[in-house]
Protein backbone atom coordinates (compact mmCIF):
# COMPACT_ATOMS: atom_id res chain seq x y z
CA UNK A 1 0.00 0.00 0.00
CA UNK A 2 1.22 3.43 -0.59
CA UNK A 3 -1.61 6.09 0.56
CA UNK A 4 -4.39 5.57 2.92
CA UNK A 5 -6.87 8.01 3.97
CA UNK A 6 -9.27 8.36 6.43
CA UNK A 7 -11.68 11.05 6.54
CA UNK A 8 -9.52 13.69 4.76
CA UNK A 9 -10.88 17.14 4.53
CA UNK A 10 -9.41 20.14 3.53
CA UNK A 11 -11.00 23.39 4.51
CA UNK A 12 -12.11 24.35 0.88
CA UNK A 13 -13.17 21.72 -1.52
CA UNK A 14 -12.47 18.11 0.30
CA UNK A 15 -14.53 16.30 2.80
CA UNK A 16 -14.44 13.11 4.38
CA UNK A 17 -12.29 10.85 1.60
CA UNK A 18 -11.45 7.65 2.79
CA UNK A 19 -9.12 5.41 0.16
CA UNK A 20 -6.40 3.38 -0.04
CA UNK A 21 -4.09 3.65 -3.04
CA UNK A 22 -1.74 0.44 -4.44
CA UNK A 23 1.92 0.71 -4.93
CA UNK A 24 1.32 0.60 -8.44
CA UNK A 25 -1.26 1.55 -10.99
CA UNK A 26 -2.56 4.50 -12.99
CA UNK A 27 -5.09 5.93 -10.79
CA UNK A 28 -7.35 8.60 -12.08
CA UNK A 29 -9.13 11.47 -10.58
CA UNK A 30 -11.86 13.07 -12.33
CA UNK A 31 -14.72 14.98 -11.61
CA UNK A 32 -16.83 18.64 -12.55
CA UNK A 33 -14.63 22.02 -11.72
CA UNK A 34 -14.00 22.92 -8.32
CA UNK A 35 -15.09 18.59 -7.02
CA UNK A 36 -11.41 19.45 -4.94
CA UNK A 37 -9.50 17.32 -7.23
CA UNK A 38 -6.43 19.41 -7.33
CA UNK A 39 -6.67 19.81 -3.60
CA UNK A 40 -6.68 16.12 -3.18
CA UNK A 41 -3.92 15.70 -5.35
CA UNK A 42 -1.85 18.43 -2.89
CA UNK A 43 -2.45 17.19 0.10
CA UNK A 44 -1.06 13.92 -1.73
CA UNK A 45 2.24 15.65 -2.74
CA UNK A 46 2.70 17.15 0.53
CA UNK A 47 2.27 21.04 -0.53
CA UNK A 48 -1.54 21.67 1.26
CA UNK A 49 -0.44 21.04 4.83
CA UNK A 50 -3.36 21.94 7.45
CA UNK A 51 -5.78 19.03 6.26
CA UNK A 52 -8.04 17.33 8.52
CA UNK A 53 -8.68 13.49 9.33
CA UNK A 54 -5.46 11.27 8.21
CA UNK A 55 -3.49 10.85 5.59
CA UNK A 56 -0.29 8.85 5.17
CA UNK A 57 2.30 7.60 2.98
CA UNK A 58 4.24 4.12 3.32
CA UNK A 59 2.56 4.34 6.88
CA UNK A 60 3.92 7.74 7.87
CA UNK A 61 1.31 11.46 8.17
CA UNK A 62 2.27 12.98 4.63
CA UNK A 63 2.69 15.95 6.73
CA UNK A 64 5.35 14.65 9.22
CA UNK A 65 7.61 13.00 6.34
CA UNK A 66 10.45 15.40 6.03
CA UNK A 67 10.34 17.45 2.76
CA UNK A 68 13.74 16.18 1.28
CA UNK A 69 12.95 11.99 2.02
CA UNK A 70 9.22 12.42 0.90
CA UNK A 71 10.45 13.86 -2.45
CA UNK A 72 12.47 10.68 -3.10
CA UNK A 73 9.04 9.05 -3.02
CA UNK A 74 6.40 11.08 -4.72
CA UNK A 75 7.25 13.45 -7.34
CA UNK A 76 4.51 16.21 -8.12
CA UNK A 77 3.53 17.48 -11.76
CA UNK A 78 2.04 21.04 -12.01
CA UNK A 79 -0.73 21.53 -14.92
CA UNK A 80 1.83 23.92 -16.47
CA UNK A 81 5.30 25.35 -16.21
CA UNK A 82 5.50 29.07 -17.40
CA UNK A 83 9.04 29.83 -17.05
CA UNK A 84 10.01 33.75 -16.90
CA UNK A 85 13.64 33.01 -17.25
CA UNK A 86 16.03 30.78 -20.19
CA UNK A 87 16.50 27.63 -18.23
CA UNK A 88 17.16 25.25 -20.83
CA UNK A 89 15.35 21.79 -20.97
CA UNK A 90 18.34 19.72 -19.47
CA UNK A 91 18.51 22.18 -16.56
CA UNK A 92 14.43 21.86 -15.94
CA UNK A 93 14.98 18.11 -15.46
CA UNK A 94 18.06 18.18 -13.35
CA UNK A 95 15.88 20.17 -10.85
CA UNK A 96 14.61 16.93 -9.98
CA UNK A 97 17.56 15.64 -8.73
CA UNK A 98 17.73 18.06 -5.80
CA UNK A 99 16.15 15.92 -3.29
CA UNK A 100 19.20 13.73 -4.16
CA UNK A 101 21.78 16.76 -3.54
CA UNK A 102 24.65 17.12 -1.24
CA UNK A 103 26.36 20.24 -2.33
CA UNK A 104 26.48 23.04 -5.01
CA UNK A 105 27.25 20.76 -8.18
CA UNK A 106 25.67 17.84 -9.92
CA UNK A 107 27.56 14.85 -9.71
CA UNK A 108 27.82 12.00 -12.65
CA UNK A 109 24.23 9.82 -11.14
CA UNK A 110 22.36 13.11 -11.26
CA UNK A 111 23.60 13.76 -15.04
CA UNK A 112 22.81 9.83 -15.67
CA UNK A 113 19.49 10.02 -13.84
CA UNK A 114 18.34 12.95 -15.71
CA UNK A 115 19.70 11.10 -19.35
CA UNK A 116 17.88 8.32 -18.51
CA UNK A 117 14.22 10.14 -17.84
CA UNK A 118 15.42 12.02 -20.70
CA UNK A 119 15.49 8.84 -23.00
CA UNK A 120 11.99 7.44 -21.49
CA UNK A 121 10.47 10.64 -21.94
CA UNK A 122 12.04 10.92 -26.04
CA UNK A 123 13.07 14.78 -24.82
CA UNK A 124 17.52 13.91 -25.56
CA UNK A 125 17.02 15.77 -29.05
CA UNK A 126 16.29 19.35 -27.36
CA UNK A 127 18.09 19.04 -23.59
CA UNK A 128 19.54 21.85 -24.96
CA UNK A 129 16.68 24.71 -25.90
CA UNK A 130 15.38 27.59 -23.49
CA UNK A 131 12.86 25.69 -22.29
CA UNK A 132 10.17 28.68 -23.25
CA UNK A 133 11.14 27.93 -26.93
CA UNK A 134 9.45 24.28 -26.60
CA UNK A 135 6.14 23.26 -27.66
CA UNK A 136 3.16 22.03 -25.07
CA UNK A 137 3.78 18.56 -25.80
CA UNK A 138 7.82 18.83 -25.78
CA UNK A 139 7.60 20.99 -22.36
CA UNK A 140 5.46 18.22 -20.70
CA UNK A 141 7.97 15.42 -21.40
CA UNK A 142 10.63 17.55 -20.15
CA UNK A 143 8.19 18.03 -16.60
CA UNK A 144 7.97 14.51 -16.56
CA UNK A 145 11.69 13.60 -16.85
CA UNK A 146 12.39 16.14 -14.36
CA UNK A 147 9.77 14.37 -11.87
CA UNK A 148 11.13 10.27 -12.97
CA UNK A 149 14.83 11.64 -12.34
CA UNK A 150 13.56 11.87 -8.55
CA UNK A 151 12.77 8.16 -8.80
CA UNK A 152 9.69 8.55 -7.09
CA UNK A 153 7.62 5.54 -5.90
CA UNK A 154 4.42 7.90 -7.01
CA UNK A 155 3.64 10.42 -9.55
CA UNK A 156 1.68 12.80 -9.11
CA UNK A 157 0.15 14.70 -12.01
CA UNK A 158 -2.35 17.71 -12.53
CA UNK A 159 -4.21 17.46 -15.98
CA UNK A 160 -1.22 16.52 -18.05
CA UNK A 161 -3.05 16.31 -20.75
CA UNK A 162 -4.55 19.59 -21.27
CA UNK A 163 -2.02 21.25 -23.48
CA UNK A 164 -1.72 18.20 -25.77
CA UNK A 165 -3.21 17.84 -28.88
CA UNK A 166 -4.91 14.43 -29.72
CA UNK A 167 -1.48 12.87 -30.44
CA UNK A 168 0.43 13.82 -27.34
CA UNK A 169 -2.37 13.04 -25.15
CA UNK A 170 -2.28 9.25 -26.56
CA UNK A 171 1.32 9.08 -26.21
CA UNK A 172 1.68 10.63 -22.87
CA UNK A 173 -0.81 8.54 -21.57
CA UNK A 174 0.13 5.06 -23.09
CA UNK A 175 3.85 5.95 -21.40
CA UNK A 176 1.84 6.79 -18.09
CA UNK A 177 0.40 3.23 -18.49
CA UNK A 178 4.16 2.16 -18.95
CA UNK A 179 5.46 3.60 -15.87
CA UNK A 180 2.46 2.12 -14.01
CA UNK A 181 4.00 -1.20 -14.07
CA UNK A 182 5.88 -0.50 -11.88
CA UNK A 183 5.03 2.62 -9.70
CA UNK A 184 1.86 4.76 -8.63
CA UNK A 185 0.45 6.91 -11.07
CA UNK A 186 -2.46 9.64 -9.71
CA UNK A 187 -3.52 11.57 -12.58
CA UNK A 188 -6.24 13.99 -12.37
CA UNK A 189 -8.32 14.35 -15.85
CA UNK A 190 -11.04 15.81 -17.35
CA UNK A 191 -11.10 13.28 -20.03
CA UNK A 192 -13.29 10.28 -19.05
CA UNK A 193 -12.57 8.55 -22.38
CA UNK A 194 -8.28 8.39 -21.50
CA UNK A 195 -9.37 7.80 -18.23
CA UNK A 196 -11.55 4.72 -19.98
CA UNK A 197 -8.79 3.50 -21.72
CA UNK A 198 -6.03 3.58 -19.77
CA UNK A 199 -6.46 3.58 -16.06
CA UNK A 200 -6.60 0.69 -13.47
CA UNK A 201 -8.95 2.67 -11.45
CA UNK A 202 -10.74 6.10 -11.15
CA UNK A 203 -11.75 8.83 -8.66
CA UNK A 204 -15.18 10.54 -9.31
CA UNK A 205 -15.13 13.93 -7.18
CA UNK A 206 -18.35 15.72 -6.52
CA UNK A 207 -18.75 18.73 -4.15
CA UNK A 208 -15.21 17.35 -2.38
CA UNK A 209 -16.68 13.67 -2.00
CA UNK A 210 -16.09 10.63 -3.21
CA UNK A 211 -18.90 9.85 -5.67
CA UNK A 212 -17.09 7.12 -7.13
CA UNK A 213 -14.49 5.05 -6.76
CA UNK A 214 -13.53 1.60 -8.64
CA UNK A 215 -12.71 0.34 -12.28
CA UNK A 216 -13.45 2.96 -14.69
CA UNK A 217 -15.67 0.69 -16.40
CA UNK A 218 -18.16 -0.08 -13.16
CA UNK A 219 -17.96 3.23 -12.22
CA UNK A 220 -18.55 5.77 -15.08
CA UNK A 221 -22.05 4.78 -15.69
CA UNK A 222 -24.63 6.59 -17.05
CA UNK A 223 -26.68 7.63 -13.50
CA UNK A 224 -23.11 8.69 -12.11
CA UNK A 225 -22.00 10.68 -15.18
CA UNK A 226 -25.46 12.73 -14.88
CA UNK A 227 -25.86 13.21 -11.75
CA UNK A 228 -22.14 14.26 -11.12
CA UNK A 229 -21.38 16.48 -14.63
CA UNK A 230 -24.69 17.03 -15.38
CA UNK A 231 -24.67 15.51 -19.03
CA UNK A 232 -26.35 12.27 -20.83
CA UNK A 233 -23.60 9.72 -21.34
CA UNK A 234 -23.80 7.02 -23.51
CA UNK A 235 -21.25 4.11 -23.30
CA UNK A 236 -20.34 2.16 -26.53
CA UNK A 237 -18.40 -1.38 -26.67
CA UNK A 238 -16.19 -1.66 -29.60
CA UNK A 239 -13.62 -3.56 -30.25
CA UNK A 240 -11.27 -1.75 -28.93
CA UNK A 241 -12.68 -1.35 -25.83
CA UNK A 242 -15.32 1.24 -24.51
CA UNK A 243 -15.75 4.67 -25.11
CA UNK A 244 -18.22 7.19 -24.67
CA UNK A 245 -20.29 10.18 -26.18
CA UNK A 246 -22.14 12.90 -23.96
CA UNK A 247 -25.21 14.96 -24.70
CA UNK A 248 -25.79 18.24 -23.05
CA UNK B 1 30.42 27.94 -15.24
CA UNK B 2 33.68 28.42 -13.62
CA UNK B 3 34.77 29.91 -16.86
CA UNK B 4 32.37 32.99 -16.49
CA UNK B 5 32.83 33.37 -13.23
CA UNK B 6 36.43 33.19 -13.46
CA UNK B 7 36.40 35.69 -16.42
CA UNK B 8 33.82 38.17 -14.49
CA UNK B 9 36.61 38.41 -11.17
CA UNK B 10 39.13 39.33 -14.05
CA UNK B 11 37.32 42.13 -15.20
CA UNK B 12 36.52 43.70 -11.54
CA UNK B 13 40.41 42.98 -10.59
CA UNK B 14 41.18 45.25 -14.03
CA UNK B 15 38.35 47.62 -13.45
CA UNK B 16 39.25 48.04 -9.55
CA UNK B 17 42.80 48.66 -10.09
CA UNK B 18 42.47 51.03 -13.33
CA UNK B 19 40.07 53.17 -12.11
CA UNK B 20 41.38 55.04 -8.93
CA UNK B 21 44.25 56.22 -11.53
CA UNK B 22 41.83 57.71 -14.29
CA UNK B 23 40.82 61.95 -13.47
CA UNK B 24 41.18 64.98 -13.92
CA UNK B 25 44.59 64.76 -12.30
CA UNK B 26 47.13 62.73 -13.05
CA UNK B 27 48.18 60.50 -10.91
CA UNK B 28 50.98 57.09 -10.75
CA UNK B 29 50.65 54.17 -8.56
CA UNK B 30 53.79 53.74 -7.70
CA UNK B 31 54.33 57.10 -6.25
CA UNK B 32 50.72 56.75 -4.35
CA UNK B 33 51.83 54.02 -2.68
CA UNK B 34 55.31 55.64 -1.87
CA UNK B 35 52.96 57.62 0.43
CA UNK B 36 54.30 61.04 -2.17
CA UNK B 37 51.79 63.56 -2.16
CA UNK B 38 49.67 64.57 -3.57
CA UNK B 39 49.46 61.31 -4.98
CA UNK B 40 49.03 59.70 -2.47
CA UNK B 41 45.98 60.95 -0.95
CA UNK B 42 43.73 61.46 -4.33
CA UNK B 43 44.75 57.77 -4.00
CA UNK B 44 43.99 56.47 -1.17
CA UNK B 45 41.37 59.38 0.27
CA UNK B 46 39.32 60.37 -2.82
CA UNK B 47 39.16 58.10 -5.44
CA UNK B 48 40.02 54.71 -3.67
CA UNK B 49 36.92 54.91 -1.15
CA UNK B 50 34.81 55.90 -3.92
CA UNK B 51 35.86 52.85 -5.99
CA UNK B 52 35.32 50.33 -3.55
CA UNK B 53 31.96 52.13 -2.50
CA UNK B 54 30.81 51.75 -6.20
CA UNK B 55 32.31 48.15 -6.07
CA UNK B 56 29.78 46.84 -3.31
CA UNK B 57 26.92 49.25 -4.14
CA UNK B 58 26.70 47.81 -7.76
CA UNK B 59 27.36 44.74 -6.64
CA UNK B 60 24.89 44.48 -3.90
CA UNK B 61 22.12 45.76 -6.40
CA UNK B 62 22.96 43.33 -9.12
CA UNK B 63 22.61 40.50 -6.37
CA UNK B 64 19.15 41.95 -4.78
CA UNK B 65 18.05 42.31 -8.53
CA UNK B 66 18.93 38.78 -9.46
CA UNK B 67 17.15 37.63 -6.53
CA UNK B 68 13.88 39.63 -6.54
CA UNK B 69 13.67 38.50 -9.92
CA UNK B 70 13.52 35.26 -9.10
CA UNK B 71 11.58 35.31 -5.97
CA UNK B 72 8.63 37.34 -7.68
CA UNK B 73 9.37 35.60 -11.24
CA UNK B 74 8.47 38.82 -12.42
CA UNK B 75 11.44 40.77 -15.68
CA UNK B 76 10.75 43.81 -14.24
CA UNK B 77 11.49 43.37 -10.40
CA UNK B 78 14.23 45.10 -9.05
CA UNK B 79 15.81 46.40 -5.66
CA UNK B 80 13.44 49.18 -5.42
CA UNK B 81 10.50 47.30 -6.10
CA UNK B 82 9.36 46.57 -2.41
CA UNK B 83 10.15 50.13 -1.41
CA UNK B 84 12.80 50.21 1.10
CA UNK B 85 14.86 52.57 -0.94
CA UNK B 86 11.92 54.84 -1.65
CA UNK B 87 11.79 54.70 2.59
CA UNK B 88 15.63 55.70 2.43
CA UNK B 89 14.62 58.71 0.51
CA UNK B 90 12.32 59.62 3.09
CA UNK B 91 14.25 59.46 5.27
CA UNK B 92 17.12 61.44 3.86
CA UNK B 93 14.76 64.39 2.59
CA UNK B 94 13.03 64.83 6.47
CA UNK B 95 17.08 64.88 7.40
CA UNK B 96 17.62 67.59 4.69
CA UNK B 97 14.38 70.18 5.61
CA UNK B 98 15.42 69.57 9.29
CA UNK B 99 18.39 70.38 9.15
CA UNK B 100 20.01 67.44 10.17
CA UNK B 101 23.88 66.03 9.46
CA UNK B 102 23.17 62.31 9.56
CA UNK B 103 21.37 62.15 6.64
CA UNK B 104 22.86 58.49 6.16
CA UNK B 105 21.30 57.74 8.86
CA UNK B 106 18.08 59.42 8.51
CA UNK B 107 17.79 57.13 6.00
CA UNK B 108 18.49 53.75 6.81
CA UNK B 109 15.80 54.27 9.54
CA UNK B 110 13.55 55.39 6.67
CA UNK B 111 14.28 52.22 4.87
CA UNK B 112 14.37 49.99 8.06
CA UNK B 113 11.20 51.44 8.83
CA UNK B 114 9.29 50.54 5.31
CA UNK B 115 10.75 47.16 5.37
CA UNK B 116 9.29 46.30 8.06
CA UNK B 117 6.16 48.04 7.01
CA UNK B 118 5.68 45.73 4.09
CA UNK B 119 7.22 42.47 5.79
CA UNK B 120 4.24 43.46 8.50
CA UNK B 121 1.73 43.54 5.16
CA UNK B 122 2.67 40.35 3.28
CA UNK B 123 2.81 37.88 6.43
CA UNK B 124 0.03 35.26 6.20
CA UNK B 125 0.63 33.12 8.59
CA UNK B 126 3.89 31.78 8.44
CA UNK B 127 4.72 32.66 4.76
CA UNK B 128 5.18 35.76 2.55
CA UNK B 129 2.73 36.54 0.43
CA UNK B 130 4.69 37.80 -2.84
CA UNK B 131 1.88 38.97 -4.42
CA UNK B 132 0.99 41.75 -1.31
CA UNK B 133 4.62 42.19 -1.20
CA UNK B 134 4.50 43.17 -4.65
CA UNK B 135 1.37 45.57 -4.11
CA UNK B 136 2.60 46.74 -0.68
CA UNK B 137 5.97 47.76 -2.73
CA UNK B 138 4.19 49.68 -5.44
CA UNK B 139 1.73 51.80 -2.78
CA UNK B 140 5.19 52.55 -0.48
CA UNK B 141 6.76 54.03 -3.53
CA UNK B 142 3.30 56.16 -4.97
CA UNK B 143 3.33 57.14 -0.98
CA UNK B 144 7.06 58.05 -0.17
CA UNK B 145 6.78 59.76 -3.58
CA UNK B 146 4.34 62.17 -2.40
CA UNK B 147 5.89 63.06 0.58
CA UNK B 148 9.08 63.44 -1.10
CA UNK B 149 7.32 65.89 -3.15
CA UNK B 150 5.46 67.95 -0.27
CA UNK B 151 8.62 68.34 1.46
CA UNK B 152 10.01 69.47 -1.53
CA UNK B 153 7.61 72.01 -1.97
CA UNK B 154 8.34 73.35 1.43
CA UNK B 155 12.12 73.27 1.51
CA UNK B 156 14.14 76.44 1.15
CA UNK B 157 16.35 76.97 -1.83
CA UNK B 158 19.59 75.24 -0.48
CA UNK B 159 17.05 72.49 0.85
CA UNK B 160 15.76 71.92 -2.45
CA UNK B 161 18.96 71.60 -4.23
CA UNK B 162 20.48 69.07 -1.67
CA UNK B 163 17.33 66.95 -2.40
CA UNK B 164 17.29 67.09 -5.93
CA UNK B 165 21.00 65.77 -5.86
CA UNK B 166 20.27 63.38 -3.09
CA UNK B 167 17.53 61.46 -5.38
CA UNK B 168 19.76 61.93 -8.06
CA UNK B 169 21.69 59.27 -6.06
CA UNK B 170 25.28 59.65 -6.29
CA UNK B 171 28.96 58.18 -4.84
CA UNK B 172 31.60 60.06 -2.44
CA UNK B 173 34.07 59.41 -0.81
CA UNK B 174 33.23 57.84 2.70
CA UNK B 175 35.19 56.47 5.60
CA UNK B 176 37.29 53.22 5.17
CA UNK B 177 35.53 51.79 8.52
CA UNK B 178 31.87 52.73 7.10
CA UNK B 179 33.58 51.00 3.99
CA UNK B 180 34.58 47.99 6.25
CA UNK B 181 31.42 47.67 7.76
CA UNK B 182 29.64 47.51 4.35
CA UNK B 183 31.72 45.03 2.81
CA UNK B 184 31.45 42.78 5.48
CA UNK B 185 27.65 43.15 5.03
CA UNK B 186 28.03 42.44 1.21
CA UNK B 187 30.30 39.67 1.14
CA UNK B 188 28.26 38.20 4.20
CA UNK B 189 24.62 38.34 2.66
CA UNK B 190 26.45 37.47 -0.87
CA UNK B 191 27.82 34.54 0.02
CA UNK B 192 24.70 32.93 1.90
CA UNK B 193 22.83 33.80 -0.84
CA UNK B 194 24.91 32.21 -3.32
CA UNK B 195 25.50 29.11 -1.14
CA UNK B 196 21.41 28.46 -1.82
CA UNK B 197 22.13 29.15 -5.48
CA UNK B 198 20.55 25.40 -6.25
CA UNK B 199 17.31 26.04 -4.60
CA UNK B 200 17.01 29.14 -5.75
CA UNK B 201 16.76 27.80 -9.58
CA UNK B 202 13.94 25.95 -8.48
CA UNK B 203 12.25 28.85 -7.08
CA UNK B 204 12.52 30.46 -10.38
CA UNK B 205 10.13 28.19 -11.42
CA UNK B 206 7.53 28.01 -9.11
CA UNK B 207 6.97 27.64 -5.51
CA UNK B 208 5.25 24.03 -5.64
CA UNK B 209 7.65 23.05 -8.18
CA UNK B 210 10.21 23.95 -5.47
CA UNK B 211 8.09 22.72 -2.00
CA UNK B 212 7.29 19.16 -4.12
CA UNK B 213 11.64 18.94 -4.75
CA UNK B 214 12.39 19.25 -0.85
CA UNK B 215 13.16 23.09 -0.56
CA UNK B 216 11.92 24.64 2.49
CA UNK B 217 10.29 27.33 -0.02
CA UNK B 218 8.76 29.46 2.88
CA UNK B 219 11.92 29.95 5.04
CA UNK B 220 13.94 31.07 1.82
CA UNK B 221 11.88 33.17 0.50
CA UNK B 222 11.25 35.22 4.01
CA UNK B 223 15.51 34.86 3.53
CA UNK B 224 15.93 36.34 0.37
CA UNK B 225 13.18 39.36 0.95
CA UNK B 226 14.75 40.28 3.74
CA UNK B 227 18.22 39.85 3.15
CA UNK B 228 17.62 41.74 -0.39
CA UNK B 229 16.07 44.73 0.88
CA UNK B 230 18.83 44.91 3.88
CA UNK B 231 21.49 45.32 1.24
CA UNK B 232 18.99 47.70 -0.73
CA UNK B 233 18.59 49.87 2.59
CA UNK B 234 22.10 50.17 3.16
CA UNK B 235 23.37 50.90 -0.04
CA UNK B 236 20.73 53.61 -0.91
CA UNK B 237 21.80 55.17 3.01
CA UNK B 238 25.21 55.70 1.20
CA UNK B 239 24.32 56.46 -2.29
CA UNK B 240 21.09 57.34 -2.50
CA UNK B 241 18.85 55.70 -5.21
CA UNK B 242 21.13 54.24 -8.43
CA UNK B 243 18.78 53.28 -10.52
CA UNK B 244 18.84 50.89 -13.66
CA UNK B 245 21.69 48.47 -12.43
CA UNK B 246 19.64 46.29 -10.47
CA UNK B 247 17.43 45.67 -13.58
CA UNK B 248 19.77 45.46 -16.41
CA UNK B 249 22.77 43.43 -14.73
CA UNK B 250 20.74 40.76 -14.23
CA UNK B 251 18.72 40.54 -17.65
CA UNK B 252 22.19 41.19 -19.71
CA UNK B 253 24.07 38.49 -17.48
CA UNK B 254 20.60 35.88 -18.11
CA UNK B 255 21.40 36.31 -21.76
CA UNK B 256 24.91 35.61 -21.96
CA UNK B 257 24.97 32.58 -19.02
CA UNK B 258 21.45 31.19 -18.86
CA UNK B 259 19.29 31.03 -15.56
CA UNK B 260 21.47 29.02 -13.49
CA UNK B 261 21.77 30.83 -10.55
CA UNK B 262 25.27 28.86 -9.56
CA UNK B 263 26.37 31.02 -12.08
CA UNK B 264 24.03 34.24 -12.39
CA UNK B 265 24.86 35.04 -8.72
CA UNK B 266 28.45 35.17 -8.19
CA UNK B 267 28.92 36.90 -11.81
CA UNK B 268 25.91 39.50 -10.96
CA UNK B 269 28.09 40.48 -7.60
CA UNK B 270 31.36 40.63 -9.49
CA UNK B 271 29.95 41.97 -12.76
CA UNK B 272 27.70 44.36 -11.14
CA UNK B 273 30.28 45.86 -9.38
CA UNK B 274 32.63 46.20 -11.89
CA UNK B 275 29.47 48.05 -14.61
CA UNK B 276 28.93 50.45 -11.54
CA UNK B 277 32.63 51.41 -11.10
CA UNK B 278 33.10 52.19 -14.62
CA UNK B 279 29.88 54.22 -14.53
CA UNK B 280 31.30 56.22 -11.42
CA UNK B 281 34.55 56.84 -12.93
CA UNK B 282 32.88 57.92 -16.38
CA UNK B 283 30.52 60.22 -14.22
CA UNK B 284 33.54 62.50 -12.69
CA UNK B 285 36.00 62.24 -15.55
CA UNK B 286 33.91 63.00 -18.79
CA UNK B 287 33.24 66.69 -17.94
CA UNK B 288 35.81 67.05 -15.13
CA UNK B 289 35.85 69.21 -13.06
CA UNK B 290 31.84 69.01 -12.96
CA UNK B 291 30.38 66.28 -12.35
CA UNK B 292 27.30 63.93 -14.17
CA UNK B 293 25.00 62.08 -11.26
CA UNK B 294 25.81 58.46 -11.57
CA UNK B 295 22.31 57.58 -11.96
CA UNK B 296 22.35 59.09 -15.34
CA UNK B 297 25.24 57.14 -16.91
CA UNK B 298 23.84 53.78 -15.17
CA UNK B 299 20.72 54.22 -18.09
CA UNK B 300 22.82 55.84 -20.35
CA UNK B 301 25.60 53.27 -20.69
CA UNK B 302 23.67 50.32 -19.46
CA UNK B 303 20.12 51.43 -22.03
CA UNK B 304 22.01 51.23 -25.25
CA UNK B 305 24.45 47.97 -24.55
CA UNK B 306 21.67 46.04 -23.08
CA UNK B 307 19.69 47.05 -25.95
CA UNK B 308 22.16 45.46 -28.24
CA UNK B 309 22.45 42.56 -26.62
CA UNK B 310 18.83 41.74 -26.62
CA UNK B 311 19.15 42.45 -30.02
CA UNK B 312 21.67 39.79 -30.93
CA UNK B 313 20.20 37.03 -29.26
CA UNK B 314 17.54 36.13 -31.27
CA UNK B 315 17.04 32.52 -29.18
CA UNK B 316 15.36 35.10 -26.41
CA UNK B 317 11.82 35.39 -27.39
CA UNK B 318 11.06 38.03 -24.91
CA UNK B 319 13.52 38.94 -21.29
Amino acid sequence: MSFSARQLGFAYGLHEATFEFPRSGLITIAGPNGAGKSTLLGILAGLRSPYRGSCTFAGREVRQWPKREFARKAAFLPQSVRLEFPFTAEEVVLMGRTPYARGWFQTDEDRSAAEEAMTTTDTLAFRGRDFRTLSGGEAQRVILASALTQRPEVLLLDEPATHLDLRHQLSLYRLLGELSKSLLVVAVTHDLNLALQFSSRIMVLEDGRIAGDGAPHEVLNPELISRVFGVQATLHGGLHGTWMSYEA
Amino acid sequence: MKRSVLLSAAVLAAVVIGAPLAGSSHIELGRAFAGVSPDHEIFFYARLPRVILALLGGAALSVTGVLFQCMLRDPLAEPYTLGVSSGASVGAVIAICLGWRATGLASLAGAALVLLMVLGMAVEGRRLSSFTLLLTGVTMNSMAFAVILFLHNLASFSQSFAISRWLMGGLEAVEYSTLASLAGVVIGVTTLVIKYAPQWNLLAVGDDWAASRGVSTVRLTAMGYIVGSVLTGLVTSLTGPIGFVGLIVPHALRLKLGADHRALLPCAFLLGGAFLVVCDTLSRTVIAPTEIPVGVLTALCGGPFFLWLLKSRRRSLWL
